[in-house]
């Protein structure tokens, strides 16, 4: 198993290699740079700061400088922020997006697993077709519909919870998570719910659960202990594309919450053309994400037996 | 569907095949007619695209026009702004009419690019086979692993807020998963029975491409493209929303949702008007998604 983990990192490099690649190419040829203010500087401040970023040499020899810095955990400087490394404002708003996001994941699966097995073993009748109903309520709605939905309904109507962001001065508290939450969580329930739903009515049906209702063990019996535990299967290997599809809503789940968190950062990052900040931001995220797919593969092989590394 | 395969052995069947062959999408159309929430959704949808194209040409006022003493005009007959006004005083009727045209144009013309990519890659790739093969694929795990919607960021950065860009940029996004579909479909057709009784009955190459592999390549490729579109919506909208899609005046379903989540504290319906439109959209356009791979996907018979 270790030797497995060793080639799927090393697999992982040239993949990160090619995203900071062309992260890094395809943002230098965006037109603008970081520097463009809308009063101009002086021609020689200006040389000076490009010299001192080292903007003023080849594209090449920058793109291996980077790639140099980047072995040793070296983001660089942040170019808007005069004051702070890209890894401050990485290690500012990561924990915001990493709080809602990884909450978001696990209501996700709680509440869809129980739900599609509630499906599944109520199929065709009044329960299914209403957590499928649901579900296909919550693939429709885009999070940027819910989100200000929501927020009208038990922010600004119902007066519930809080609408606006989590300034950092009072802290995470717990009512100004649940919006974002429940927002990025809700299309995640759903699919989580049908796939839950369909990998538990096939396991309901094959011959192993058979055996164990006529050996006499009660419903919740075979429920729990034989049916959960194949039936969650599916479940593991979504969660590497789970995590692909909260990044993206991370993104816009800050935007409509006000949050500071990472997703936000990267948006005004790359509008301003703050090169590093853009690139540590994605680097981040593409390493996450590899990793999380890993995760979820070991997980999946300690869960499933037939699953052996080759 | 077991006659079509029997019959097939003999080579002087092999015409009368090929027509049989299309009562199985005969078959489809039945099923797919068959489907309630499908049938309901054609027809709503067919007069949301209709009131998309005739819309802007017919309706009194132009999404552009700005009237400064009716700004946020409550949804009312007077004048005829039944949706309301938004922030500037614009009828918010013709932007979300305007909005849905772009939201619909970009799910066809994206969902185009990403079916004309990924067919031809993963045609190629699972036609050639071997080692073409194992590259092309290696190539789809990679960008697979990318954050893709980082990069599309980045290209509207790059190149600016056009809209043409928004298709290319989209459907680039999404040909993965055909190019996937494609491939898998081809070699498992390549290799089947019917496909060497009609190689060794001395059918051409180029026949049999279009006979067989890509009448039996269609089904899934049309499932999977009836399912794209109202996710490149969701792109569109996504990056709308952000402000990185089209540029005023032209607007979008997203950008409307975005002004509206703004203003939404003093003017709800400017919220609503173009949620509910995309929110209907997408809905009719998953229910046919459903309908039409429930006719199609063989598994689901």
């Amino acid at each position: 198993m270790l030797g497995y983990i060793a080639r799927r990192i090393l697999i992982a490099i040239p993949t990160l290699l090619v995203i900071i690649t062309v992260a890094f190419f395809m943002m230098r040829a965006a037109p603008g740079g970081p520097f463009d203010l809308e009063r101009p500087m002086p021609e020689e401040v200006r040389q000076n700061i490009l010299e001192h970023f080292g903007f003023d040499r080849p594209l090449h020899e920058q793109y291996f400088a980077y790639l140099g810095d980047l072995t040793q955990a070296d983001l660089g400087p942040s170019l808007r922020f005069r004051d702070k490394t890209v890894s401050d404002i990485i290690s500012e708003g990561f924990p915001v997006s990493a709080t809602i996001g990884g909450l978001s994941i696990l209501l996700s699966l709680f509440v869809g697993s129980i739900m599609g097995s509630i499906a599944a073993l109520r199929q065709n009748k009044a329960a299914d077709f209403a957590v499928m109903g649901f579900a296909m309520g919550g693939i429709t709605i885009p999070p940027f519909v819910m989100g200000p939905i929501l927020a009208l309904v038990f922010g600004i109507g119902l007066g519930w919870l809080p609408v606006g962001g989590l300034d950092p001065r009072f802290g995470m508290t717990p009512e100004r998570l649940v919006l974002p939450v429940v927002t990025l969580a809700l299309p995640q329930i759903a699919i989580v719910s049908r796939l839950m739903r369909a990998s538990m009515i096939e396991v309901l049906r094959s011959n192993y659960i058979r055996t164990a209702r006529a050996k006499g063990l009660s419903g919740p019996a075979v429920l729990f202990r034989h049916a959960l535990r194949a039936a969650i299967l599916p479940l593991i290997s979504y969660i590497g594309p789970a995590s692909a599809a909260l990044v993206t809503g991370s993104i816009v789940i800050e935007q409509v919450f006000q949050l500071p968190g990472i997703g936000r950062q990267f948006v005004m990052a790359a509008l301003q053309r703050d090169y590093t900040v853009v690139m540590g931001v994605v680097i981040l995220y593409a390493s996450l994400i590899i990793l999380l797919n890993l995760l979820a593969d070991l997980v999946y092989a300690a869960l499933n037996p037939r699953v052996k590394f080759e | 569907m077991n006659t079509t395969i029997g019959s097939e052995q003999n080579a002087e069947v092999l015409d009368k095949v090929a027509i049989e062959g299309r009562s199985l999408w005969d078959d489809a159309m039945a099923r797919l007619f068959r489907n309630k929430a499908a049938v309901g959704s054609m027809i709503v949808l067919g007069l949301l695209v209709l009131i998309a194209v005739v819309g802007p040409f017919v309706w009194p006022h132009s999404h552009e026009t700005i009237y400064r003493d009716r700004v946020w005009i409550q949804p009312t007959l007077e004048n005829l702004h039944i949706f309301g006004t938004d922030a500037q005083g614009r009828d918010l009727f013709a932007r979300t009419l305007v909005g849905l045209g772009v939201s619909l144009m970009v799910g066809v013309v994206a969902s185009l690019v990403s079916l004309i990519i990924g067919v031809f890659w993963g045609a190629t790739a699972g036609f050639i086979g071997g080692r073409v093969d194992l590259v092309m694929m290696r190539i789809v795990d990679v960008l697979y692993s990318l954050p893709f919607i980082f990069f599309v960021i980045i290209l509207m950065v790059v190149f600016g807020r056009n809209i043409v860009l928004i298709f290319v940029a989209i459907g680039a996004v999404e040909w993965l998963t055909m190019a996937r579909i494609v491939r898998g479909q081809t070699i498992a057709i390549k290799n089947m029975e019917f496909v060497e009784a009609a190689e060794a009955a001395g059918v051409s190459q180029l026949s049999i491409i279009r006979r067989h592999i890509i009448p039996n390549v269609l089904g899934p490729v049309i499932v999977y493209v009836t399912l794209t579109i109202p996710v490149v919506i969701l792109a569109e909208s996504f990056l709308s929303f952000l402000g990185l899609g089209v540029q005023e005046p032209l607007t979008s379903l997203g950008r409307l949702i975005a002004y509206g989540a703004a203003d939404m504290q003093i003017a709800t319906w400017t919220l609503i008007a173009p949620a509910a439109t995309m929110m209907l959209t997408l809905f009719c356009f998953n229910f046919i998604g459903d309908g039409v791979r429930d006719a199609i996907d063989p598994k689901d018979r």
